[in-house]
């Protein structure tokens, strides 16, 4: 029995990461709960952006609507699911189910694979904060954020404490299951923080310094101000950094690989 | 010529297990080699050190004169594993998962080739979780050779496939080596040991307690033979059991089953003719690797049936 073989030509053979990265953002997209999942936003969206009471603008917010107010929040909503139930659980369950172990006897590695799952969720998330600022702007006539590159810079910020604080959940948790666990332990004060359940300018002084100390929040604070045209304080921007090393270090000493 | 696989003085232990006690093997080009034992007597643990998923406490190790530790990048070019219980994502293709791995090698296979080798090229767009577990084996024997190695460590890897598939494969496996690859094969199904192996090392507790051809391994068994006859009639129990080539005589139901050594078979159809006694139905079965072991090791291997 003879097989042949086949030598790629060097243009051919291309980057390992990137032939994974495309593997891994198809495969993404063919699971229908996340894709139900990554609609929630848009509904939310549409949701308020219908009811009056959110979209008329107020004196009291300096001429800005509560619509206007709950988009930075809709977006770390957006990256907050991505993060965790998204790229925490794939990576749990790659460990679980010995996906990484198999790639370790291969040339790719299992580093690559980690890798391309992280360029894929971020690609996804990218696309989202993209969609919910068009439908705002289009549906519901919100201004795109004026000053646009503090805006980029605190959105990728934002991106990457998540997505850090991803991998350090998946770092820890045995299986899918329990990273799904922490990851919902995690989600509801992560919210409540980023304003979800009442906006930060109207909790407590005390609350208010907590949420800022806390990634979405000093993410949608950030978000918030490079929307109407200030450049996002620094505090913010070194709190978002800080968790994206942080957790990203503490992912690394902690991160079995099986 | 120097061996492909070179074990020496392998230890490994967890915690306060040793998993693996001093195990040293050479494989030779082109052989398919044996890695026989129970579970949990460390043939996984002995292989995955050879693969380079786990270090050493001590002992060296050279793959195509490779160090698997050191030399990872390089060893993965040419040594194609296929793990037991290690599985892909649910969601991936067939035919994505091939052409996927075969993008990770400088020289690799024709992945078309290998999945119609093995009998995947109807599934070729089935999702990975969908598969049956015969089929997915098939998968992970296909990622193993998908690189064209020229060693693969191949572990447990009929366990879940029907009698047929597992014929199939194993008349795959010989294809394979023919083609000039080295074959280490860890199983604890003795047939498979039998009917593929030129060599093989038993392992038992950490240690490698035996390493021969499967055939010199059988002959070693004490008890060469085993009869069983329906007798025409019944007869006295002594008059086998003195025999002196006779180990023992037991009765199920109908059936008389006697074992005994290499001249057994002379002595009792002797005896038996003698006394005008007919044996019918009559089997005879040499020590076959399975008696072998069991006398090593003192145990059955565990998942296999209580054989006569």
């Amino acid at each position: 029995m003879s097989v042949t073989t086949v030598s790629h030509p060097a243009a051919q053979r291309g980057f390992a990461l990137g032939r994974l990265t495309l593997v891994e953002l198809r495969m993404l997209l063919r699971e229908r709960s996340r894709l139900i999942r990554m609609v929630i936003p848009f509904v939310l969206l549409v949701i308020f952006g219908s009811i009056p009471f959110y979209t008329h603008d107020r004196a009291s917010l300096g001429g800005y609507s509560l619509f206007d107010a709950y988009l930075p929040i809709l977006v770390s909503y957006a990256l907050a699911m991505v993060a965790l139930t998204g790229l925490a659980t794939v990576l749990a369950g790659y460990r679980e189910k010995g996906v990484l172990r198999r790639l370790q006897t291969t040339p790719a590695g299992p580093v690559r694979v980690l890798a391309a799952q992280i360029i894929s969720q971020l690609a996804v998330v990218a696309v989202m904060v993209v969609l919910i600022i068009a439908v705002a702007r289009l549906g519901y006539g919100v201004f795109l954020p004026r000053q646009a590159a503090g805006f980029v810079i605190a959105a990728l910020l934002a991106a990457a404490a998540l997505l850090s604080l991803g991998l350090l959940v998946a770092a820890v948790s045995k299986n899918s299951q329990a990273a799904q666990g922490i990851g919902l332990v995690l989600f509801f004060p992560l919210m409540f923080f980023a304003g979800l359940f009442f906006p930060i300018p109207v909790m407590p002084a005390f609350l208010q310094h907590l949420s800022h100390a806390t990634p979405l929040g000093a993410a949608v604070g950030a978000m918030s101000a490079a929307w109407v045209g200030h450049w996002p304080q620094a505090l913010q921007l070194w709190t978002l950094a800080a968790y994206a090393v942080g957790c990203g270090l503490a992912a690394a000493r902690f991160f079995r690989w099986e | 010529m120097p061996a492909v696989i070179d074990v020496q003085g392998l230890h490994k232990r967890y915690g306060d297990t040793v998993a693996v006690d001093d195990v040293s093997l050479t494989v030779a080009e082109g052989e398919i080699f044996g890695i026989l034992g129970r579970n949990g007597a460390g043939k996984t643990t002995t292989v995955e050190c050879i693969e380079g998923l786990r270090r050493p406490d001590r002992g060296e190790i050279r793959v195509l004169g490779l160090d698997p530790r050191r030399e990872r990048a390089e060893l993965t070019q040419v040594l194609g594993a296929q793990l037991q219980d290690s599985q892909l994502p649910d969601a991936i293709g067939v035919a994505e998962a091939l052409k996927l791995y075969s993008s990770f090698y400088r020289a690799p296979a024709d992945w078309h080739e290998i999945m119609d080798m093995l009998g995947l090229a109807s599934k070729a767009k089935t999702a990975f979780g969908k598969l049956s577990g015969g089929q997915k084996q098939r998968v992970s024997i296909a990622l193993a050779l998908v690189g064209n190695p020229r060693v693969a460590v191949l572990d447990e890897l009929t366990t879940g496939l029907d009698p047929q598939a597992r014929r199939d494969t194993w008349d795959l496996i010989e294809g394979v080596r023919s083609r000039g690859v080295t074959i280490v094969l860890v199983t604890h199904f003795m047939e498979e040991a039998e009917r593929l192996c030129d060599r093989v090392a038993v392992i038992d507790a950490g240690r490698v307690i035996a390493l021969d051809t499967p055939a010199a391994l059988a002959e070693q068994a004490e008890e060469q033979q085993r009869i069983q006859f329906r007798p025409s009639v019944p007869f006295d129990d002594t008059l086998l059991t003195s025999l002196p080539d006779v180990t023992s005589v037991i009765h199920r139901g109908d059936v008389v089953v006697v074992t005994g050594n290499s001249n057994a078979l002379n002595a009792v159809t002797s005896v038996l003719a003698r006394q005008q006694i007919v044996a019918r139905q009559l089997r005879v079965e040499q020590a076959s690797l399975e008696d072998a072991f069991v006398e090593l090791t003192g145990r059955h291997p565990s998942g296999q049936p209580e054989t006569v």
